[in-house]
């Protein structure tokens, strides 16, 4: 059976792993390659790296980290962060990524989406959302350019409405960050995944609000997710990925097993 | 064990994930798409992701196809790669995909009902008999998949998944062998497979 993934968000900037809360100061958590393979040994099912610096800079950002988190863990990751064209795209899966997540890029130009399912192919290609629910309107909004809160803005679509754009346009997962959740560890956003479920027909991936392990099994049950994204519970070790998992597992639901093969 | 370990230069993305997981068993290996460095392995990967029709012209804009049929040693297709390894991919523009024709089989669009495609994520495989690339794998093992297209079961299966449908998770047919899944993104049981691999 396809297991439910669990997959711890790394965000990096300047070659540090940091977290934020509500997407604001930034504090440094520790190196990137010694934490990935540290969630690799614990069970991790997948990581995401996001260059929380990339899409709001200017600047070409360095990103020789991703060789080197692609030589030393056996799990497939993602990057995600300033890749605004396909180009961009290409390098880093060339490092050794197995997927790109575009966001704020893709909101400016969706031809990107189109482009890079036409030249990688659907499977690496990921979309991230950032999702603000306005409590004053009821509505879920797309905001773009959240990794600096100076540059970040409202942008003219509703969720429902760009979830169904870049599927259209070719992406292969969606990762839907639900925003009054994000780092304030209340749980996720369950209404809002439960809606997105109904429109979406590739992966999705919760992010945003995990802040205990009943959390984790309400996201999977109630919303059935494909997997379940967090940070600062995994890096400030409020959860403990194997108690996790088998709680998951207590709770039917399919997570996978690290059996170390037999030595024969 | 100093063997010569060759990944072919399809000019695909996933090469260096799976350059780095054969280093990390401790083996060196070369990527190359010169046809007399590929002839010359004493094992060969063929890995791949991305689209049948775009891994064909690459391959064959590379003048790789006869090389990669005649070749006698193991040879190891990795997802699309093991895709490229049957008759032909219904993946294409607007027509099929003539591939490489090395194990019967024909490529087709999963049909998984109400679930998600791509098939993204672990999922469990199950030898279908002891086999030497399986050695120490268990039933019910995890490997990762990602992938919308699927060879069918048949006598060239060596092991078998489940999603929506039952499809080929590997094949297996005289020196060539081919995996659906991401032995080098798939942890522990990745690693013994790859290992089992090299020491055919």
């Amino acid at each position: 059976m396809l297991a439910r993934r669990i997959i711890p968000c790394l965000d990096v900037r300047d070659g540090k792993v940091v977290k934020g809360v509500k997407f604001r100061n930034h504090e440094i958590i520790g190196d990137i390659v010694p934490l990935a393979e540290q969630y690799a040994l614990q069970g991790a099912d997948e990581l995401v790296f996001y260059d929380i610096t990339a899409s709001s800079d200017q600047r070409v950002v360095d990103k020789s980290w991703v060789s080197r988190i692609a030589e030393v863990i056996d799990i497939p990751f993602c990057v995600a962060g300033g890749i605004k064209s396909v180009e961009d795209a290409g390098r880093i899966l060339e490092m050794g990524a197995d997927k790109i997540s575009v966001n704020s890029p893709a909101l400016a130009n969706p031809q990107l989406i189109t482009d890079l399912h036409n030249t990688f192919g659907q499977q690496c290609v990921v979309v991230g959302i950032d999702s603000f629910y306005n409590e004053e309107t009821g509505i879920y909004q797309v905001y773009q350019f959240t990794g600096d809160e100076s540059r970040t803005q409202q942008t003219r679509w509703q969720t429902a409405e760009w979830v169904k754009e870049v599927q259209e346009r070719g992406a292969g997962e969606i990762v839907l960050n639900c925003m009054n959740q994000d780092g304030v560890r209340k749980g996720y956003d369950l209404a809002q995944l439960k809606a997105i479920r109904d429109i979406c027909s590739v992966p999705l991936i919760a992010s945003g609000g995990a802040g205990e392990i009943q959390h984790f099994v309400d996201v999977f049950q109630q919303a059935d997710v494909d997997g379940a994204l967090a940070a600062s519970v995994f890096h400030k070790g409020i959860i403990a990925m194997d108690e996790l998992k088998q709680v998951l597992r207590d709770n039917d639901i399919a997570i996978r097993d690290d059996i170390r093969p037999q030595e024969q | 064990m100093a063997q010569n370990i060759v990944i072919v230069n399809t000019g695909c993305a996933n090469i260096s994930s799976v350059k780095f997981a054969v280093e990390r068993l401790g083996v060196n290996v070369t990527v190359s798409d010169d046809t007399q460095v590929i002839s010359k392995a004493d094992k060969v990967f063929l890995p791949g992701v991305g689209t049948a029709n775009a891994a064909m012209a690459s391959i064959e804009q590379k003048q790789l196809v006869s090389c990669i049929r005649d070749l006698s040693q193991p040879v190891l297709g990795i997802c699309l790669g093991m895709q490229l390894m049957v008759d032909e991919s219904e993946e294409g523009i607007g027509k099929n995909t003539p591939c490489l024709g090395l194990i019967p089989g024909q490529v087709k669009r999963m049909q998984v009902g109400e679930l998600r495609l791509p098939h993204m994520g672990w999922n469990q495989i199950s030898p279908v008999e002891q086999n030497t690339l399986f050695k120490g794998i268990d039933a019910g093992s995890y490997f990762y998949f990602v992938h919308s297209f699927a060879v069918a079961p048949s006598e060239y299966t060596l092991a078998s998944c489940d999603y929506g449908m039952t499809f080929s998770a590997a094949i297996h047919k005289d020196n060539f062998f081919g995996v659906q899944f991401h032995p080098e993104r798939s942890s522990h049981a990745g690693a013994q497979l790859l290992k089992n691999f090299l020491e055919l």
